[in-house]
C-alpha cells in the first residue's frame, strides 16, 4: 500500500520517550497497569458496563417498590437481608438506592464509561497520534476512577447503608451526619469517592485537550477533525472547568460534616433542639443555597459532559451510514462551542423554586432557552444528514437514529422546564424525571451503544458484534425506554412528586397504581434485555466474527487505516497525513474519500487492495 | 522536524500553525497541560472566594482585619496592623522571583544557577509556611478557630482557616515539587533530558500561580 508511506513520520521522533517500543510486556504491564490508550479505553468501558448493571439493577429494585408498595416479596429479603424485612423494602434503603442509582449512572457510567472510553480510544486514533500526550497521567486517570468506584461500592455494604440524600446531596440534610441513616459514613464515603472521581476526570480531561491541540497529525487542521473529536474536546473543557467547582463545594461540605463548621448550615433545629458546635456556639451564618449554586455550576455542565460525546459519535455514525457528508459541519462545530459556553450560564434553572430572586430567574430562563438554538441546529443537521441518504441500518446506525429520537422527545420537555413559571408546578415531579432520563440518560446510553457497536472492531482486535442480537437489543430497548418514561410525563403533570417512597398516603395519586406497574414491568423487560447486549459484548470479544476488511463501515477517518490487531503505537509504519475533512462521502462520484489519500492519488486508490486485512 | 522549523513556520503564517504536525502555540504538551490544570485550579479557588463573598454579604457584621491581624512575632502586645502578613507576602513574592531566575538559568543550561535559585525558592516557600503556622497558632491562642471567633462572626474564622489552609496546602505541595525539581537538577536528570530544564518552567508555573492566588486571598481577608 503506497499511500501510507506518504508524509513524514514527524511524530515518531517526539515520542521516543513513550513506551511504544517496549518488548517485555507481561500480563500486568499489558492489561492492568497499561499506558496504552486502547487498553485504558477498554478498562473504562468494562468498568462502566459493570457499573451500569449495578446502577440499572438498583432502579429495578426501587421500581418494584413503586409498583407494588403493599406487596411483600420474600426474594427481596433473601437478597437484601435486613433492608427488606418480611419482603418489604425499608424507606432508608429506598433512598440509598435512588441516591446510588443517580450517582452511579451520571458519574461512573455516563461520564467515565462513555467519555472515558471513547475519548481514550478515538482521540489518538482519529487525530493520528501514537498515544495520549501523557500516557502515565492517562493511566492514573483510570486508576483514580477505579478507586473512586471501589470506595462508592464499599459504601453499599455499610452497617447503616450508603448515602441517601439524593445524588445532589443538598445540605442541610447531607450536612448533618445524624439526620439520616446513610448520612453518616455512607455520605462521607460518597464525598471521598466524588473527590477522587474529580481528580480522575481532571487528569483525563487535561490529556484529551493537550492531545487534540498539540499532537494532531500533519494536515489535520482543527476544521478537518471528525465531529467526535470536537465533541470530546469541548467535553474535556467543560470537565476541566466545572468539576473543580464541585470539588470546592465538596470540601466545604466535608468540613461541615466532619469538623463542625457552618458553611451550609444555619440555625438548625434537630429533634426539637438547636444544634451547637464544638465550642458550644449555635451553628449559624451558613447558607444551604450556596451549596446548590456550587453543585449546579458543575451539575448542569455535567449533563453536557454526558451528552456531547454521544452527540459527536452520533454525528459521525449518521454521516458514515447515510453515505453523505454531515450537513453543516461548521455549524455543528459552532453549536457545540455555543452549548459549551451556555452550559456554564444556566445552572440556576435548577433552583427556580429555591427562593431565588425572580429577576435572576428570568435571566436564567433566557439563557436556558437560548441553549435550544444550538441544540436545534444539531438536531436539524442530523435529520438533513440522513435525509435522502443511502442509509445502511447497521446496529450503530439504529442506535444513532434512536439517539436523535430520544434527544428530540426529551429536548421538547426541556423547554417546559426551562420556563420558571412552568417549573413551579413541575419542579421535583415525575415530569422532571421523564425529561432528564429521555434527553440525557437514555439518549447518552444510546450514544454509548452506538459507539460500542460501531467501534467494537477497534476496541477488540478487529472482531465484530453479532448483528441479529443487536437488532433485538435495539428494538426492545427503544420501545421499552419510551414505555418507561413516556407515562411519567402524565404522572408529573398532575403533580406526582419524585423521590417519594410510597404514595399510599395520597388518595389523589392512587389512580396511577396501574401506570406504575406498567412502568416497572417495562423497566424489568428493558433491564433483562440489556443482558443480551452484555452477552453479545463478552462473547464477541473472544468469538466475534473477524472483520473481513480493515474498513468495515467504509469510513473516511484515520482509525480505519490501522491494522486489525493494534499494537502500542497504533500504526506499524509512518502515521498517515491528512488531506481533507472527515465526512466526505458520495462526493465526485466516489462513495467515500479516506482522509489520508492525497488528491493526486485518489484515482489510483483501490479500497479492495488498500483495505485488505494484513 | 526541528524546532527551528516549527518556530519559523509559526511566525510566517498563523494559519500554518494549526495545520497539524506540530504544536499550534509552539509549547510542549506538558506546559499546555499545566496551563489547563492551573485554569482548573483557579476555578476551585474562585469558587471558594465566591463562597466567601456570599457568606460575608449575608452576614450583618464582619471582623476588622486591622484588629485581627495586628500581632508581630517578638513585638509583644504592640499592634502592627497587617505588618506580619505584609512580610509573608513579600517573602512569597521574593521566592517567586527566585524561581523566575531559576527558569532563566535553566534556559542557559546552567545547572549550578538553577540549583542556587531553586534553593532560594524552596527557602522562601518554607519560610512562608512557617509564617503561616505562626499566624495560625497565634490566632488560635486568641480564641479564633473554625467554631468561634472573638473578633466577629464565626463565618470569618471558618472561611479564613479553610481558604488560607487550602492555599497553604498548595504552597506545601509547591515546595515539595520544588524540592523534587531541585533534586532532579542536582543529580543531573533534567540536564540529560531532550527538553532540558523545561520541568523547572512547569514547576515554576505552578509556583507563580500559587503566588497569584495568594494576592486574591490576601485581598479578600486582609484588605477588604
Amino acid at each position: 500500500m503506497a499511500t501510507t508511506e506518504i508524509g513524514l513520520d514527524h511524530h515518531l521522533s517526539n515520542h521516543d520517550d513513550h513506551e511504544h517500543h517496549e518488548h517485555h510486556d507481561n500480563f500486568f504491564t499489558k492489561y492492568v497497569f497499561s499506558q496504552d490508550h486502547k487498553i485504558i479505553a477498554r478498562q473504562f468501558l468494562i468498568t462502566g458496563i459493570i457499573w451500569a448493571i449495578v446502577g440499572v439493577f438498583f432502579s429495578v429494585l426501587f421500581r418494584i417498590q413503586l409498583a407494588w408498595p403493599n406487596e411483600s416479596f420474600p426474594i427481596l429479603e433473601t437478597l437484601l437481608g435486613k433492608w427488606a424485612e418480611g419482603g418489604k423494602m425499608s424507606p432508608d434503603f429506598y433512598y440509598s438506592l435512588v441516591t446510588m442509582h443517580g450517582t452511579i449512572m451520571v458519574f461512573f457510567v455516563l461520564t467515565a464509561g462513555l467519555s472515558g472510553t471513547f475519548s481514550n480510544l478515538l482521540i489518538p486514533l482519529q487525530c493520528g497520534v501514537r498515544d495520549m500526550a501523557s500516557p502515565f497521567i492517562n493511566m492514573l486517570s483510570f486508576w483514580f476512577f477505579l478507586i473512586a468506584g471501589l470506595i462508592m461500592f464499599s459504601s453499599l455494604f455499610l452497617e447503616n447503608g450508603a448515602a441517601s440524600g439524593g445524588w445532589t446531596s443538598y445540605p442541610p440534610l447531607s450536612g448533618l451526619p445524624e439526620a439520616t441513616k446513610g448520612g453518616g459514613m455512607g455520605m462521607t464515603l460518597w464525598l471521598v469517592s466524588m473527590a477522587l472521581f474529580i481528580v480522575s476526570s481532571l487528569m483525563g480531561g487535561l490529556n484529551y485537550i493537550a492531545t487534540i491541540l498539540n499532537m494532531r497529525t500533519k494536515g489535520m487542521t482543527m476544521f478537518r477533525l471528525p465531529l467526535t473529536i470536537w465533541a470530546f474536546f469541548f467535553t474535556a473543557i467543560i470537565g476541566v472547568l466545572s468539576f473543580p467547582v464541585l470539588l470546592a463545594g465538596a470540601i466545604l461540605l466535608i468540613f461541615d460534616r466532619s469538623f463542625g463548621t457552618a458553611f451550609y448550615l444555619s440555625d438548625i433545629f434537630f429533634k426539637g433542639e438547636v444544634l451547637t458546635n464544638h465550642a458550644g456556639q449555635i451553628i449559624e451564618g451558613g447558607s444551604p443555597l450556596l451549596f446548590q449554586h456550587l453543585f449546579w455550576f458543575l451539575g448542569h455542565p455535567e449533563v453536557y459532559i454526558v451528552i456531547l460525546p454521544a452527540m459527536g459519535m452520533v454525528s459521525e455514525i449518521l454521516s458514515t451510514n447515510s453515505r453523505k457528508p454531515i450537513f453543516g459541519y461548521t455549524a455543528m462545530v459552532y453549536s457545540i462551542m455555543a452549548i459549551t459556553v451556555l452550559s456554564f450560564l444556566v445552572w440556576a434553572h435548577h433552583m427556580f423554586v429555591s427562593g431565588l430572586n425572580p429577576f435572576v430567574g428570568s435571566v436564567f430562563v433566557l439563557v436556558t432557552l437560548l441553549i435550544a438554538v444550538p441544540s436545534a441546529v444539531k438536531v436539524f443537521n442530523w435529520i438533513t444528514t440522513v435525509w435522502r441518504g443511502n442509509i445502511r441500518f447497521t446496529p450503530a446506525m439504529l442506535f444513532a437514529i434512536g439517539f436523535v429520537s430520544m434527544f428530540i422527545s426529551g429536548g421538547l420537555t426541556g423547554i417546559f422546564l426551562g420556563n420558571s413559571s412552568l417549573d413551579i408546578p413541575l419542579h421535583d415531579t415525575y415530569f422532571v424525571v421523564a425529561h432528564f432520563h429521555i434527553v440525557m440518560a437514555i439518549a447518552a446510553g444510546f450514544g454509548m451503544f452506538a459507539g460500542i457497536y460501531h467501534w467494537f472492531p477497534k476496541l477488540f482486535n478487529g472482531r465484530m458484534m453479532n448483528e441479529p442480537i443487536a437488532y433485538i437489543h435495539f428494538w426492545i430497548t427503544l420501545i421499552g425506554s419510551y414505555c418507561i418514561f413516556w407515562p411519567m410525563h402524565y404522572l408529573g403533570m398532575t403533580g406526582v412528586p419524585r423521590r417519594y417512597f410510597s404514595f399510599n398516603e395520597f388518595d389523589t395519586f392512587g389512580v396511577y397504581g396501574d401506570l406504575n406497574v406498567f412502568i416497572t414491568v417495562a423497566a424489568i423487560v428493558v433491564f433483562c434485555t440489556q443482558f443480551l447486549f452484555v452477552f453479545n459484548f463478552f462473547y464477541s470479544i473472544f468469538y466475534g466474527r473477524k472483520m473481513k476488511t480493515l474498513n468495515p463501515w467504509k469510513a473516511n477517518t484515520l482509525e480505519w487505516t490501522t491494522p486489525r490487531e493494534l499494537g502500542h503505537g497504533n500504526w506499524p509504519g509512518a502515521i498517515p497525513s491528512v488531506y481533507r475533512g472527515a465526512h466526505e462521502y458520495s462526493k465526485d462520484g466516489r462513495d467515500y474519500t479516506p482522509q489520508h489519500i492525497p488528491d493526486s492519488q485518489l484515482d489510483n486508490y483501490n479500497p479492495i487492495i488498500a483495505e485488505a486485512v494484513k | 522536524m526541528s524546532s527551528e522549523n516549527i518556530a519559523t513556520t509559526h511566525h510566517q503564517n498563523e494559519e500554518v500553525a494549526w495545520q497539524g504536525g506540530h504544536s499550534p502555540f509552539n509549547v510542549s504538551y506538558g506546559k499546555l497541560m499545566m496551563w489547563y490544570f492551573l485554569l482548573s485550579d483557579a476555578f476551585t479557588f474562585a469558587s471558594l472566594l465566591i463562597s466567601y463573598g456570599a457568606l460575608r454579604f449575608s452576614s450583618p457584621t464582619w471582623a476588622d482585619p486591622n484588629k485581627v491581624f495586628s500581632a508581630f512575632p517578638g513585638m509583644g502586645h504592640r499592634e502592627v496592623p497587617l505588618g506580619f502578613v505584609s512580610l509573608m507576602t513579600f517573602i512569597l513574592i521574593l521566592s517567586s522571583v527566585f524561581v523566575v531566575l531559576a527558569v532563566i538559568e535553566g534556559h542557559r543550561n546552567n545547572k549550578q544557577g538553577v540549583m542556587k535559585w531553586m534553593f532560594g525558592g524552596i527557602l522562601g516557600g518554607a519560610a512562608f509556611l512557617g509564617c503561616q503556622a505562626w499566624e495560625w497558632t497565634h490566632l488560635i491562642h486568641e480564641g479564633m478557630n473554625i467554631w468561634a471567633n472573638p473578633f466577629g462572626p464565626q463565618a470569618f474564622g471558618m472561611l479564613f482557616f479553610l481558604i488560607t489552609g487550602f492555599h497553604g496546602f498548595h504552597v506545601f505541595s509547591g515546595v515539595c515539587l520544588n524540592i523534587w525539581a531541585f533534586v532532579n537538577t542536582a543529580n543531573g536528570e533534567f540536564g540529560s533530558r531532550n527538553n532540558g530544564y523545561e520541568m523547572i518552567e512547569k514547576v515554576g508555573l505552578y509556583w507563580h500561580f500559587v503566588d497569584l492566588v495568594w494576592v486574591f486571598v490576601f485581598l479578600a481577608f486582609y484588605l477588604l
